[in-house]
């Protein structure tokens, strides 16, 4: 689903990425975690264009992120196409960024409704399973301001839903939570791994990440450092960086 | 609250508090004091015979100042729906990553806010001077879809509303980009994550919630233009408030009581400006305040427009 080969990426002179090689198969959990400032938000941020790399190839289900290639040359994609492309790919950010000036209801049937062209009202339907599924099925016409940080999240994820995504980017989901409110956001992201949604999650969360995630990937410096089951990365790291790191987040 | 340890303090603790307000003799002072002057002022002006309130009364409902009025609300109407059009444009293409587009901008608000409006309004009115005829159509040689002679195309009217419109537009133009840059990126970033085009984003995202920054100071210029549009004597031939009322006192040496009349008026649409300011700030208010009353008004704004939830619970 998600392919990285030798991903670069550089802010001015400030080499960020430097050289990420990653793959996320269909159906799969992969947890990154790693120090601040290592690159992970960069990562997933790539992944949807939101920041174009610098080199490198880096495709989302066979196809190239914001490049077409042709005749052995790369075209930057016109940016109705990126859109079109990143409606595929749910975000779910450390600050959930809710429109602040809609409803919770209005929130998630905002873009099926701009992007997807679906009547207001089936949006609006769709949209009021997603909120109920995520445990919001009475904060329908609620705006963010009125929600807790928790609540605010799973509207972000049900927002993201919404898009029907077949990929979806966790950046610190719970990070900016309390901690009594932070497992009730990880039940739904559980929830959605059972489903079979293809996920990349940038977490701290090691017992989430033991649980539900396929591969784990430990970032630092902008390089890949460890990568491989739970199991091992978290429990028997190879690498003194990744032992160092994780002593600390326990 | 930990009542606990106040046992001994005795029986009344549950009763409400009544206790003997701290005295301000000085507020007394003062209020007496602001009263005394203002009553003083109205009984002088009421007193005196040269503020001729009578004549005041008749002219309130004149013809020639009501229909200054009129003409004094279309300009202020139109010369601000242009400086808002122009303004979301000039604030957006401040933002155009074509370095052109920008410099374009910035030089257009360098102009328009370096020149008196007053100039700018007697350019407008000689503009008939400078160009005899306008054509507009492709340049250097394209296709001509309108020719006019500038004196037909450009009355005395269209010159105000040119010029005060224009003038504006600069103005307009750094409220708006206020406001742009108020709303967080996160905003963006999450609309783009979405899929939104970035129209769609301006349009449905930033836009929206710019307004709450955009709209008190566009208040603040729409009173100001109130009173700006009296500047058009420097054109001549439009006959808003202003004009109206200093035909009546050229013809008749008597300027004070068409003078009152003219800022009762004057007063009196600024007065309608802040009601309607009041209504669309609560529009725009919507999801921001934690507030009771923020949420009042948002639950009564949700009924009154159908929703049949109200604000939900909180
Ligand atoms: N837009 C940007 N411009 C310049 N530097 C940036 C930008 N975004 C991120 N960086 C830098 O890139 C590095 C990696 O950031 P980030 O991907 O956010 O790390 P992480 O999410 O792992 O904490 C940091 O040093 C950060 O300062
Ligand atoms: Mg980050």
């Amino acid at each position: 689903m998600v392919m990285a080969a030798g991903v670069r990426k550089r802010f001015g002179l400030l080499e960020v990425l430097k050289g990420i090689d990653l793959e996320v198969r269909r159906g799969e959990v992969m947890c990154m975690l790693g120090p601040s400032g290592s690159g992970k938000s960069t990562f997933l941020r790539c992944i949807n264009h939101l920041e174009r790399i610098n080199a490198g190839r880096l495709s989302v289900d066979g196809e190239l992120v914001g490049y077409r290639e042709a005749g052995g040359k790369l075209y930057e994609l016109h940016e109705k196409e990126v859109a079109r492309k990143r409606a595929e790919i749910g975000m779910v950010f450390q600050h959930f960024n809710l429109f602040p000036h809609m409803t919770a209801l209005d929130n998630v049937a905002l873009a099926p409704t701009l992007v997807k062209r679906l009547g207001r009202e089936e949006a609006r339907r769709r949209g009021r399973e997603l909120l109920a599924r995520v445990g919001l099925g009475d904060k329908l016409d609620t705006y963010p301001v009125a929600l807790s940080g928790g609540q605010k999240q799973r509207v972000a994820i049900a927002r993201a839903l919404a898009m029907a995504p077949k990929l979806m980017l966790f950046d610190e989901p719970t990070s900016a939570l309390d901690p009594e409110l932070v497992g009730e956001v990880l039940d739904v992201m559980r929830g959605l791994a059972k489903d079979g949604m293809t996920m990349i999650v940038v977490t701290h969360e090691l017992g989430f990440a033991r649980e539900v995630a396929d591969t784990a990937v430990f970032m630092d410096g902008g390089v890949v450092v460890e990568t491989g089951p739970p199991g091992e990365v978290l429990a028997a790291p190879r690498h003194e960086r990744t032992r160092a790191f994780l002593s600390k987040v326990l | 609250m930990s009542v606990s340890e106040q046992s001994e303090v005795g029986a009344g603790r549950h009763e409400e508090i009544r206790a003997v307000p701290v005295r301000r003799p000085g507020r007394w002072v003062a209020a007496v004091v602001v009263l005394v002057v203002v009553a003083s002022l109205i009984r002088s002006a009421v007193a005196n015979k040269n503020f001729q309130w009578h004549l005041v009364g008749q002219y309130l409902f004149d013809g020639r100042i009501t229909h200054g009025v009129v003409i004094t609300i279309e300009l202020t109407l139109i010369a601000m729906a242009i400086g808002i059009g122009l303004g979301v444009l000039l604030a957006i293409m401040r933002q155009s990553p074509n370095p052109v587009v920008k410099w374009a901008s910035w030089l257009y608000i360098f102009f328009f806010r370096g020149t008196p409006v007053y100039v700018q309004l007697v350019f407008w009115g000689f503009f008939g001077a400078l160009y005899k005829d306008v054509s507009i159509g492709v340049p250097f040689g394209g296709p001509v879809l309108l020719h006019a002679s500038s004196n037909t195309l450009i009355s005395s009217f269209n010159a105000a509303i040119l010029g005060l419109g224009l003038n504006e537009g600069a103005y307009m133009a750094e409220v708006v980009r206020a406001g742009l840059i108020s709303v967080d990126e996160g905003q963006t970033e999450a609309a783009h994550a979405l899929g939104l085009s970035p129209g769609q984003t301006l349009r449905k995202i930033v836009l929206p919630q710019a307004m709450r920054v955009i709209i008190p100071p566009t208040g603040n210029e729409t009173i100001s233009m109130l009173k700006t549009t009296s500047l058009v004597v420097a054109i001549g031939g439009v006959y808003e408030l202003m004009s109206e009322g200093a035909a009546i006192y050229g013809a008749t040496y008597n300027p004070m009581p068409v003078l009152i009349t003219v800022s009762i008026w004057y007063l009196a649409l600024t007065s309608v400006l802040y009601v309607a300011q009041y209504f669309i700030e609560r529009r725009y208010g919507r999801g921001f305040t934690r507030s009771e009353r923020g949420r009042w008004r948002a639950r009564t704004l949700a009924l009154s427009t159908g929703n049949e939830h109200g604000a939900g619970p909180v």
